[in-house]
């Protein structure tokens, strides 16, 4: 059996902990095959044959995939299925965007989000803002599926799979792509970062959000927030960690103002090591913290920055 | 143009969920069922682009329990002019897969001939994050999920995404399948006035036999589980006991 896997290329670099958490979950389901596409996609493709498991890569390099558009994307992995079992992709808002509609091109259900895979048939998936596992079995022919990468460990580098390129499509002529609107940064991405520290809505403000992020530079941290600091405008909307926002599982999370919703909890609570700072003992933050501090965050952040 | 709003009877999100003992499922008997916060969203668009006069009419469609009718009314409510419910399963337990749900809703654009479908971007039971991306897909039309901004502009629109790396601005042919993000607006209530007067408004009542689709499942439910439960910790006294915790304890840093 044969796994196709989107691998996650943004503006021609491959995004190497997302694809390679992604080949790891898919390990028990046969030979894997990487697809890396976009209008520059040569060098991503490179890469991604170094990584452990990886069968074969195939590029396809394009301008119709630049920006990965979800028409042409899925266009050009039905155009390859064929020859497949499984047709994977980690769950990225990419992969979010273009693996539902390549499952209904090819009439089977999508599985998105699986955190665990237990045979060729059979995926573990969180529901429910991961208040339940729910274990499915497909009974379509093939499956097309999305990963949880905060689930899986990356799998090694080192191997060196053949390259080759594949026949591209045509333009569907649906939509173009406008601008990106990315804000530079030099600190760690937050869906791989080792250690992640979150702002709520109990931080205030914008300005007093530079706080948790000279917090976080300290610590060589990502910076996450809920979904209140979000709407509220202290920080960007890719921020938001959270059941529609990031998944994260870092080694370390540090929640600071944030009182621990549901919809919050299950965007981080797989994290190994959870802190907690916040002024209300009763906040349901602390009964998932290892280590929980009753205080004033506007203190207590500074003094933690100073000691560190 | 006339916009379809495809709305889901989900779980409110104010719930703590229970898995059932036998592993079965979670547990939806007497529990409070509310609109899918996200089609909260999509509605309120809806609405607000036919008041800017985008659109002339708005359409709401639910697909799944009888009870889904309430879901409706609340649409109406808020202000969408008329309704249409498919029954397709007798029992609150049974949810039809997005697959299902597409085929379904592009039997009701085929009649109805929107010029864009406007859907949540997830429903909050199934987190499953499918059924605008399929619906686009089984009409061979444009898509633009995760929208957190919509200009139509002649026969296309301006969608900014919300995506893993910031915002992403694509433009779209229409008839498009748009489905919105969490950040598009702030859906209104309705008001005591507007919900007596949703009482009068036409809801048409169908069932998947109607339109031909088969909507049994593609994925079997195995089993249903907890999550691993994860214990509180401890609380430290100060700043300089929870450095000395994460160093020396935890080693995290
Ligand atoms: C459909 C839907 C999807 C959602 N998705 C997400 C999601 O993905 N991610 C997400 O995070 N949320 C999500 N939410 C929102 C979620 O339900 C909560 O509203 C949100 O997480 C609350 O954010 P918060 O903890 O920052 O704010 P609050 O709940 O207001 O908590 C603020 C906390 O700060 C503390 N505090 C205040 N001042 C201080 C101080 N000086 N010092 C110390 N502590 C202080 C307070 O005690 C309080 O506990 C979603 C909701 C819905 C309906
Ligand atoms: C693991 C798993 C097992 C399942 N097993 C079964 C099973 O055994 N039997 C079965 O019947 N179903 C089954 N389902 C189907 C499932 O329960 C949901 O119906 C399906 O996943 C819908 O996903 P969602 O609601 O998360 O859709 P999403 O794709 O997240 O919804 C996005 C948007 O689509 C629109 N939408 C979605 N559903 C409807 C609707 N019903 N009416 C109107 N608009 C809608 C809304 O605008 C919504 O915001 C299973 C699903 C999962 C995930």
């Amino acid at each position: 059996m044969t796994v196709l896997l989107l691998g996650e290329v943004d503006n021609g670099t491959l995004n190497m902990d997302a694809t390679a958490k992604a080949v790891a979950a898919c390990k028990p389901l046969g030979d894997i095959h990487v697809l890396c596409c976009g209008a520059e996609a040569a060098d991503a493709g490179k890469e991604a044959a170094t990584i452990d498991g990886v069968a074969k890569v195939l590029v396809a390099e394009d301008a119709i995939y630049g920006h990965r558009l979800a028409e042409p994307t899925a266009a050009l992995i039905v155009s390859l299925a064929g020859d497949y079992d499984h047709v994977v992709a980690p769950a990225t808002t990419d992969a979010k965007n273009i693996l539902p509609r390549v499952a209904a091109l090819l009439d089977v259900m999508v599985i998105t989000d699986v955190s665990g895979v237990v045979d060729a048939d059979t995926f573990e998936r969180p529901i429910y803002a991961g208040n339940a596992i729910q274990t499915v079995k497909s009974k379509d022919t093939k499956k097309v599926v999305s990963i949880r990468t905060s689930s899986f460990d990356a799998a090694g580098t080192g191997n060196s799979a053949e390259v080759s390129d594949v026949a591209t499509g045509d333009a569907p002529g649906l939509s173009e792509w406008v601008e990106d609107h990315v804000a530079e940064s030099d600190r760690p991405d937050l869906t791989s970062a080792g250690i992640v520290v979150s702002g709520g809505r109990g931080v205030g403000s914008e300005e007093d959000f530079a706080m948790i992020e000279k917090l976080a530079d300290k610590l060589g941290a990502a910076v996450g927030a809920s979904r209140a600091a979000v709407d509220s405008g202290y920080a960007p909307n890719d921020w938001q960690v959270g059941q529609t926002g990031k998944v994260v599982a870092p080694d370390l999370y540090v929640a600071v103002g944030i009182s621990g919703a549901i919809q919050h909890l299950a965007g981080m609570k797989d994290s190994k090591i959870i802190v907690a700072i916040n002024k209300d003992e009763e906040a349901p933050i602390f009964q998932v913290a290892d280590y929980g501090l009753v205080a004033d965050l506007f203190e207590a952040v500074p003094e933690l920055e100073s000691k560190l | 143009m006339k916009i379809l709003v495809p709305v889901k009877r989900v779980i409110d999100y104010n719930v703590k969920v229970r898995v059932k003992g036998d592993g079965s499922g979670v547990d939806l008997a007497n529990v409070k069922m509310s609109m899918n916060p996200f089609d909260e969203i999509a509605v309120e668009q809806a609405i607000r682009m036919k008041e800017a006069g985008d659109a002339e009419e708005v359409v709401v469609v639910s697909i799944g329990v009888k009870q889904s009718q309430e879901t409706l009314r609340t649409a109406l409510a808020m202000g969408a002019d008329r309704a249409i419910l498919i029954t397709a399963a007798d029992d609150v337990h049974t949810d039809i897969e997005p697959l299902a749900v597409a085929k379904l809703l592009k039997a009701v654009v085929d009649e109805e001939q929107p010029g864009m479908v406007l859907c949540g971007k997830q429903a909050i039971d199934n987190d499953m994050n499918a059924t605008g991306q399929m619906l686009a897909a089984l009409l061979g039309w444009s898509q633009a999920t995760f929208a957190s901004e919509i200009k139509v502009d002649g026969d296309h629109a301006l969608v900014k995404r919300e995506v893993d790396g910031g915002m992403q601005s694509i433009k779209v042919k229409m008839p498009a399948v748009v489905s919105v993000d969490l950040r598009l607006n702030e859906p209104r209530y309705a008001s005591l006035p507007n919900i007596m007067k949703a009482k009068k408004k036409p809801l048409d009542e169908k069932t998947a036999d109607d339109y031909g689709v088969d909507v049994s499942p593609r994925l079997e439910i195995v089993k249903t589980a907890e999550p691993p439960e994860r214990k509180a910790g401890i609380i430290v006294e100060s700043v300089d006991q929870l450095v000395d915790k994460l160093k020396n304890e935890a080693g995290v840093i």
